[in-house]
């Protein structure tokens, strides 16, 4: 290739990974986890800073040992190709040199740091907190179902977390493997099944974060998303005292028809809304579905449209989830809708 | 004792007959019983890259998928068996396979052999290998692909979560082709230690016959887990056992280990014959011996052991005891010390050499780069708090795509440049193969890079879509984008190939004047790869020992198969001792179809246990039981 070609080619690979970078940032709904909002995720990206710091000098350094190398051999067989085809001759001393300092001294340093780096961010990360806040995440085919035991109620891909109390999570699974992930917050943790396997952070600032199934666990892995709010602890303390309430009855006529038609047909058979008839176990719990922002694990946005579209034919939106299509009509299916959404 | 000479006069009349000797049936018998490790290695490499295309169609098909949020080019199931059959693909039918025919073609060359130790053996694995693939590319036409990953954890491919014949092809396909690896790997082991010319020392084995070495024990450790792994997981399936059923007291995390304690070992069952064709191709470009051979091969070695000591690094978030993360751990940091070691004396071979800017060498410096880059995201994810962030996110997905994309596909490009003059008889043409270089690595690099950043996002690892509110929208399509340039830039040189080998510039015996015995004989060399064995003084032998001393058959059995004579009787020497001493004469085994009708019956028993029809596995059964007997009979015949 002539010089011109390569210098076409090395613009527009500089060009490239410019426009990478900028395409890079994301935006400000992304679960960004070098953007951390928790203890655990904050620790792990300075890890990361560090980390990459070093990756850059190393990269530089070698990659330009490995160009450097390449250009000087090709200096010498340029000056000597047509009137010498010798071999070069054995450096022995020199050979020994680079891979000893190169390929030995040099980066058992790097990884030195590198190890004790990792053995006191270890330790200090899931650390158990005396007074932490205990709450229960069972993974499910493809949703979440979440309860806090203190106060003794059950919410599904929901997670309300008061910010600046340690939070210990119990995560574990009812079928396949999952993994709880917070990237904002914490690192992620599987769900095995037979397993407690414990999560330990202090979530920081309050916000509304995005949290996902990590592992694959079959058809709808992708639509298996959760949300966490960090709420300050007065905001916290409120919400836990709306759910500790009874639901109030429905407000409006439709919503009560809704009720009705919810417990008499398919529906109850597998939800459960607190204080009323309806207490199946097999589906989310739908006590406060009126506040949650999304339809079916991520699925969908919370609108009563798309709650309707989901009533009657979850497979559309979420193929292989396992709500069934139900037979409602329009009628029914509207008042059905308006009474999901009453509840808060 | 060797008798040294010069090179001697080649009777015309003993040619013929060593012509005689080696050939194989014409036509269509021939293809089904030859024993020549040229043509089997040939048929590995083309059987390979047949598996290589079909992955890389998958992966477009999820590109496409993937380009923007909420697309439907695929359905979420489709999308699921493609990425299980990508990632089976690439591993069991591509990155194996390819690299154990690229030694089965050059291991006797390298090391002055005629063939193989185990010749109808080495058929039998090829057989294994084209079958347990078939088989599991069967479920195309079945329409139930496998859907659980290409690492099926439990219990998410139970019958429970998984029913249907789907996981079957994978869990028995892996068993069947772990047959053929294994095989393959005892083979390469005797044959380095039997069947090394007179002269070439343990100290003068080219590096990538160490790489094949070490390559080949470590399949035999570390390949049983799997087939243990897979094997337990079809009993739970087939015949209701519960090894992985945790509801009845089995456990989903030995699965876990099982499969790991082979899948990291795998990565460096690949990587290392990676290297080992890099650490053939740098000093033949750069006109010197390779700098620090004896601290390469300790690398290789070393790298051997520590890779069973780092598999746990894939369970960092399975909620294991500290102490145990902790040791996996600081292995998994150290694991990079070796491959430190490769990597400077690879820098200082080119340094002290004269380099040629050839296709195979822009090969290898491109995966210096790719390399360098997977190796550092490789020391990262070892960092246990940055791998819980980073697990099962796009990062590990561009981390290993690095790896073994970059550091394992690019290599055996660069392989590919290399030595398809000396089976062929043709060069390559340069100029294609320079701008299929460049398509690929500015392709693979605009691929697989901006998926670091998605990981760094949050973008989970097998999401068959995402929504288009998080941010991952313009990166996603400049991934589609770029790896629609990567893929051309491998048809490049599929073309390469198609058009060279039809009438591509004459190679010669030596075209790169490269230092290893392959190169000492014609291109493509004959059906007995050398008239008299070469005798081996140096670890360089064609650049040190001009002309090629070659040894004269004795009288005796210890040396009877090492000159022209040995040729003419279709036998190959057994040599021993560190320093290769003439031990024996061994008669390679004539062309039997053995080897198939065995293959057969394993691949009838396979599916027997597929469709779950006695009849069929007890048919197959019957038939690899005679197999084995006729090819047990056979055995010892002297040569006439």
């Amino acid at each position: 290739m002539s010089r011109r070609a390569r210098n076409i080619v090395a613009t527009g690979v500089a060009l490239a990974l410019a426009g990478l970078l900028l395409a890079g940032c994301g935006n400000s709904k992304s679960p960004n986890m070098l953007d951390p909002k928790g203890t655990e995720a904050r620790d792990i990206a300075s890890v990361w800073w560090l980390m990459f710091g070093l990756a850059a000098f190393v990269y530089i350094v070698v990659g330009g040992l490995i160009i450097y190398a390449v250009r000087k051999g090709r200096r010498r067989s340029r000056a000597e190709r047509d009137a010498n085809d010798s071999v070069e001759p054995d450096t022995p001393r020199f050979d020994d040199h680079m891979v000893l300092w190169g390929g030995i001294v040099v980066p058992l340093v790097i990884l030195f740091v590198l190890a004790v780096v990792t053995v006191t961010t270890t330790n200090a990360l899931r650390r158990p907190a005396s007074d932490a806040l205990r709450i229960d995440v069972v993974g499910k085919r493809w949703w979440w179902a979440v309860s806090y035991p203190t106060t003794h109620f059950v919410t599904a891909n929901d997670i309300h977390l008061p910010a600046g109390r340690p939070i210990e999570l119990h995560l574990t699974t009812a079928d396949v493997i999952h993994s709880f992930w917070v990237p904002q917050l914490a690192g992620k943790v599987d769900m095995i099944p037979n397993q407690d396997n414990l999560l330990r952070f202090v979530a920081k600032t309050p916000g509304t974060y995005r949290g996902e199934c990590a592992e694959f666990c079959g058809l709808q892995h992708a639509h298996m998303d959760f949300v966490v709010v960090v709420q300050s602890q007065g905001d916290y303390d409120r919400w836990v005292a709306e759910h500790a309430q009874p639901p109030v009855e429905p407000a409006s006529e439709l919503a009560d028809e809704g009720q009705v038609a919810f417990d008499s047909e398919a529906c109850a058979g597998c939800h459960t809304i607190d204080g009323t008839p309806a207490q199946g176990k097999v589906g989310p719990n739908l006590t406060d579905l009126g506040e949650r922002p999304y339809l079916g694990a991520g699925a969908l946005e919370n609108t009563p449209e798309n709650l309707k579209q989901w009533i009657t034919n979850a497979q559309r939106s979420k193929p292989g989830a396992l709500m069934p299509p139900i037979q409602l009509s329009s009628a029914k299916a509207s008042a059905i809708v308006a009474y999901l959404e009453s509840l808060q | 004792m060797t008798t040294l000479q010069e090179p001697e006069p080649v009777a015309p009349i003993s040619e013929e007959l060593v012509e005689r000797a080696w050939k194989d049936a014409p036509g269509i018998p021939g293809f089904f019983t030859t024993v020549d490790h040229k043509r089997i290695g040939i048929r590995y490499i083309v059987t390979a890259f047949f598996f290589f295309f079909s992955a890389g169609v998958l992966a477009l098909f999820m590109r496409a998928q993937l380009a923007q949020p909420n697309s439907h080019v695929l359905s979420a199931e489709t999308y699921n068996e493609f990425f299980t059959m990508h990632g089976t693909s690439m591993i069991f039918l591509f990155n194996t396979p390819v690299l154990a025919g690229f030694g089965n073609y050059l291991l006797p060359l390298q090391l002055g052999s005629r063939d193989m130790a185990f010749p109808r053996l080495n058929a039998f694995s090829y057989w294994i290998f084209l079958l347990s693939g078939i088989f599991i590319y069967s479920s195309f036409f079945t329409g139930h692909l496998p859907n659980g990953g290409w690492f099926a954890y439990t219990p998410l491919t139970s019958t429970n979560f998984s029913p249907g014949i789907n996981l079957d092809f994978w869990g028995l396909g892996v068993v069947f082709v772990g047959i053929s690896t294994t095989v393959g790997a005892v083979n390469f082991i005797v044959t380095t230690f039997k069947m090394r010319a007179p002269g070439m020392t343990l100290n003068r084995l080219p590096i990538f016959v160490w790489s094949m070495l070490v390559f080949s024990f470590m399949v035999i450790f570390a390949v049983p887990a799997v087939t243990v792994a897979a094997g337990l997981l079809e009993l739970d399936r087939i015949f209701g056992t519960q090894f992985f059923n945790p509801a009845h007291g089995g456990s989903t995390l030995l699965y876990q280990h099982l499969f790991w304690f082979w899948g990291h070992p795998e990565v460096y069952i690949l990587f290392i014959p990676a290297t080992g064709m890099i650490s053939m191709i740098i000093p033949a470009f750069s006109r010197r011996a390779l700098a620090g051979y004896l601290w390469i091969v300790t690398a290789l070695v070393t790298i051997g052991f520590i890779s069973f000591g780092v598999w746990v690094h894939h369970m960092f978030a399975t909620g294991l005891p500290p102490l145990a993360l902790s040791f996996f751990s600081a292995v998994s940091l150290l694991i990079t010390v070796p491959s430190g070691v490769q990597f400077f004396a690879w820098i200082a071979t080119m340094w002290k050499g004269k380099v040629r800017l050839t296709t195979p060498m822009l090969f290898a410096i491109g995966f210096l780069l790719i390399f360098l880059l997977g190796g550092i995201t490789g020391v990262m994810v070892a960092v246990l708090p940055f791998d819980w962030q980073v697990t099962d996110s796009y990062f590990v997905v561009a981390h290993f795509h690095y790896v073994l994309n970059g550091a394992v596909v690019f290599p055996i490009f660069g392989a590919i440049y290399y030595w398809f003059p000396k089976m062929t008889g043709r060069m390559l043409d340069e100029h294609l193969g320079k701008i299929s270089f460049w398509t690929m690595f500015i392709g693979f690099n605009v691929t697989f890079f901006p998926m670091h950043i998605l990981g760094f996002l949050g973008m989970p690892r097998r999401v068959y879509t995402y929504s288009g509110d998080v941010g991952w929208n313009s990166l996603n399509m400049i991934v589609s984008l770029a790896s629609v340039v990567f893929a051309a830039g491998t048809l490049l040189t599929l073309w390469n190939v198609w058009r060279s080998y039809r009438g591509g510039a004459l190679a010669g015996a030596d075209p790169w004047g490269a230092d290893s015995l392959e190169w000492a004989t014609t291109s493509p060399p004959p059906d007995n790869n050398f008239d008299a064995t070469p005798v081996v003084a140096s670890r360089h032998p064609l650049w040190d020992q001009r002309p090629l001393p070659v040894a004269r058959s004795g009288p005796d059995d210890a040396t009877h198969a090492l000159g022209l004579e040995g040729a003419a009787s279709r036998t190959a020497a057994l040599t021993g001792g560190m320093r290769a001493e003439p031990g024996a004469t061994f008669p390679i085994p004539e062309e039997t179809v053995l080897p198939l009708v065995l293959a057969l019956g394993i691949a009838a028993f396979f599916v027997g246990l597929l469709v779950k029809v006695v009849l069929v596995g007890a048919v197959g059964v019957a038939i690899g039981v005679i197999g084995l007997l006729a090819w047990a009979w056979k055995t010892g015949e002297e040569p006439s």
